[in-house]
């Protein structure tokens, strides 16, 4: 009986991640193009922010589309290498949203499934920072339920029209190009099928984007109606029909990376700068635990990928726990902090920090699947499901 | 599974595993062969433990191989067949000698006590000392020892400090939390698929699923960060967050397991409880999360040089 218990779990086990050798050398890069930089660190610095000149920096450096090959204008490194890269300059609250997208997503997504041409327009540009993207998924009627999607590709001559409203589109109003799900043949039987991926170049004839305004007014996530738009041939993302195959292929990479543990991690900082007591000093070593932890997990799911495995349950249940440590991290620093109000236009770097982490908070356990639906993948995995 | 673990499996799951370890030379895992352990590296020795926690076989494997064969090897004294104890002994207020040690791990029922006195590595022959019974809340051993009126059979100088063996001990401790986490989870994921209420396994409510992944993610992340600790087992950061980690994790994890398992899990009969009870006991022995967090808050470091440190790179 026990040997068989003691393997029902494996679906959730994770090695360890290592760095390769050199990470040490390339972080101290990092640290040392950060300290040398002017910019205002913030809490969810990877959605919240753009600074198209910083990402253009950070191409030039090399640090962007590091693991697309070098005849794309990438660099051929590790994805721990990339790791590395981005742990960093989330960890410095560095204004990386302008690129996040097409770095993290769109370059490995058109290297897998693009033409070459699409290879050649799009993957050296987002190298160099100067191209970013957005993603076109989630609609009105159309959140966790992806495969529900209504926006419709009719067939044109020489392509594609788009009919449909995307939301919560991210960046939009910054971006070069935006990847649309829709539904490119009526749904049948299985509800996958039937699914592709377009990529629509901005500005376009018949595409609009509109601010959908966040909590504090800020301006993030759009609404991007798109009647009519024509999409060339030559700009359909991997196969007719197979968007849900493509869709789900990336999305270990999205869920597990150092963005579902680090969104908060600013206060962490200031806490530390400024914890006199000892039980404030304990509070900031809780913290650095969990976050020692949840990051080993991210590497290690991180290496998981990079060997070629599809670590999917496990990537989904380091959001989860990532994503609450996240939200836990501002009731912890509220708690030594007193006195200390949220106010974005405040001179102190915390109360400014506060006011950020806990506008965008109850995003983080939304975003990149609901963590109720994390946790039914987990389920699944764990074949109660 | 590779050798190692099914070995170490078949062993623990037997009722008195002990001389079947010592056979197959896993009591000395970890330990140097010229030394007189069986080698292997800490690795090896952790995946025993874990499976042995997994099972919570009442051996004192982590207080054998992980305690005192560090001081042995550390103080170079031979590490002595049969099964060991260790402890850092608190010093007589009066005489200069060594007054005892509190809740020694295994002490009525292991050979020798190895112990930790300012500089210096002693054993003792346990049968010629005074042990006063005492136990953890699953019943493990926790002797009170008493030394001032014993001889030790050896002793020699040594390097390692309380605050190493005080490590060393956090992070055998957080081994075995992550191998009894592991059986509470697969306990619970058996049981919600065989329980069956409102005419299905409970296993197929949201409800219990939700808890289900929850409980997985606890001790997935519990385990890759011990095992990644294990690979670092000399550096403070990386053990301090990896037993904090481990133990703020029993918490949750136990409480989840009996909830999936309802009233029957609060029973002395259910075998939850032998995973459960050592998830309480362990995350505070060797230091709970609370005295961990305090080490690494009064570190003189920024939290971001601690979290990506050395290990790895």
């Amino acid at each position: 009986m026990s040997r068989g218990m003691a393997t029902t779990a494996t679906p959730t086990d994770l090695e360890p991640g290592v760095l390769p050798p050199g990470t040490a050398a390339l972080r101290e890069e990092v640290r040392a193009f950060l300290a040398a930089r002017d910019f205002t660190p913030r809490c969810d610095s990877w959605l919240t922010g753009a600074d198209p000149a910083f990402s253009r920096a950070l191409g030039e450096r090399g640090w962007l589309g590091m693991t697309l090959p070098p005849e794309y204008g990438g660099h051929g490194r590790s994805p721990l290498d990339r790791f590395v890269v981005i742990e960093e300059l989330l960890a410095a609250g560095a204004p990386v949203a302008a690129h996040w997208i097409a770095d993290r997503q769109m370059g490995p997504s058109i290297l897998a499934n693009g033409t070459g041409e699409q290879r050649r327009r799009f993957l050296p540009a987002i190298a160099r920072g100067e191209c970013f993207f957005a993603i076109g998924m989630s609609e009105p009627d159309s959140g966790s339920d992806l495969a529900s999607v209504r926006t419709r590709a009719e067939r044109a001559e020489g392509g594609w029209r788009l009919h449909g409203t995307k939301v919560w589109t991210s960046g939009a109003h910054l971006a070069h190009a935006i990847l649309v799900l829709a539904r490119s043949a009526p749904q049948g039987g299985d509800r996958h099928a039937g699914l592709s991926q377009f990529i629509v170049t901005l500005p376009a004839e018949g595409v609009t984007v509109r601010p959908i305004r966040g909590l504090s007014g800020d301006h993030h996530f759009n609404e991007v109606v798109l009647d009519g738009v024509l999409v060339p041939d030559g700009m359909v993302l991997g196969r007719i029909g197979d968007g849900w195959r493509q869709v789900t292929a990336e999305l270990a990479y999205e869920r597990s990376g150092p963005e579902r543990l680090l969104s908060t991690f600013l206060l962490v900082r200031l806490l530390r700068e400024r914890a006199a007591d000892p039980a404030a000093r304990r509070a900031v070593g809780r913290l650095t635990a969990r976050l020692w932890a949840l990051r080993q997990a991210s590497l290690a799911v991180a290496g998981a990928l990079a060997r070629g495995r599809a670590p999917d349950v496990q990537a989904a249940l380091v959001k989860d726990l990532g994503t609450r440590f996240e939200r836990e991290v501002i009731e912890v620093v509220r708690e030594h902090t007193p006195g200390v109000e949220p106010d974005a236009a405040s001179p102190d770097p915390l109360a400014r920090a506060l006011a950020e982490a806990v506008v965008q908070a109850p995003g983080f356990t939304l975003r990149g699947g609901t963590n109720e639906i994390l946790r039914g993948i987990v389920a699944r995995g764990l074949g109660v499901r | 599974m590779d050798l190692l673990d099914e070995t170490a499996h078949e062993i623990c799951a037997a009722a008195d595993p002990w001389p079947a370890l010592v056979a197959a030379g896993l009591t000395g895992i970890g330990v140097a062969e010229e030394a007189g352990g069986s080698g292997g590296d800490l690795a090896d020795a952790a995946a025993v433990l874990r499976i042995a926690a997994y099972h919570a076989a009442p051996v004192p494997l982590a207080e054998t191989a992980w305690l005192a064969g560090m001081l042995l090897a550390g103080a170079g004294l031979p590490f002595p067949g049969g099964a060991l104890t260790a402890a850092v002994a608190e010093p007589s207020p009066s005489a200069g000698a060594a007054a005892g040690s509190r809740r020694v791990p295994y002490a009525r029922s292991a050979e020798r006590l190895v112990v930790l006195e300012e500089g210096r590595v002693s054993v003792y022959d346990l049968a010629a000392v005074e042990i006063t019974p005492g136990a953890n809340l699953a019943g493990e051993p926790r002797d009170d020892v008493a030394l001032a009126s014993a001889r030790p059979e050896a002793t020699a100088p040594t390097e390692i400090t309380a605050a190493a063996f005080e490590r060393r001990g956090a992070l055998a401790r957080a081994v075995q939390l992550t191998g009894a986490a592991r059986r509470a989870l697969d306990l619970s994921v058996r049981y919600a698929g065989e329980r069956e209420q409102f005419g299905r396994p409970i296993g197929r409510f949201q409800a219990v699923q939700q808890q289900l992944a929850e409980l997985a993610g606890e001790v997935t992340v519990a385990d890759v960060a011990v095992r990644a600790a294990v690979r670092t087992p000399d550096d403070p950061v990386a053990v301090a967050a990896a037993k904090a980690a481990a133990s703020r994790a029993a918490g949750p994890i136990a409480a989840i397991a009996h909830q999936v398992h309802g009233a029957i899990g609060v029973t002395e009969e259910h075998s939850l409880r032998r995973a459960t009870l050592r998830l309480w006991s362990w995350r505070e022995e060797f230091g709970g999360e609370a005295a961990w967090a305090g080490v690494l808050g009064e570190m003189d470091a920024d939290p971001w040089t601690l979290v990506t440190g050395i290990t790895g790179d």
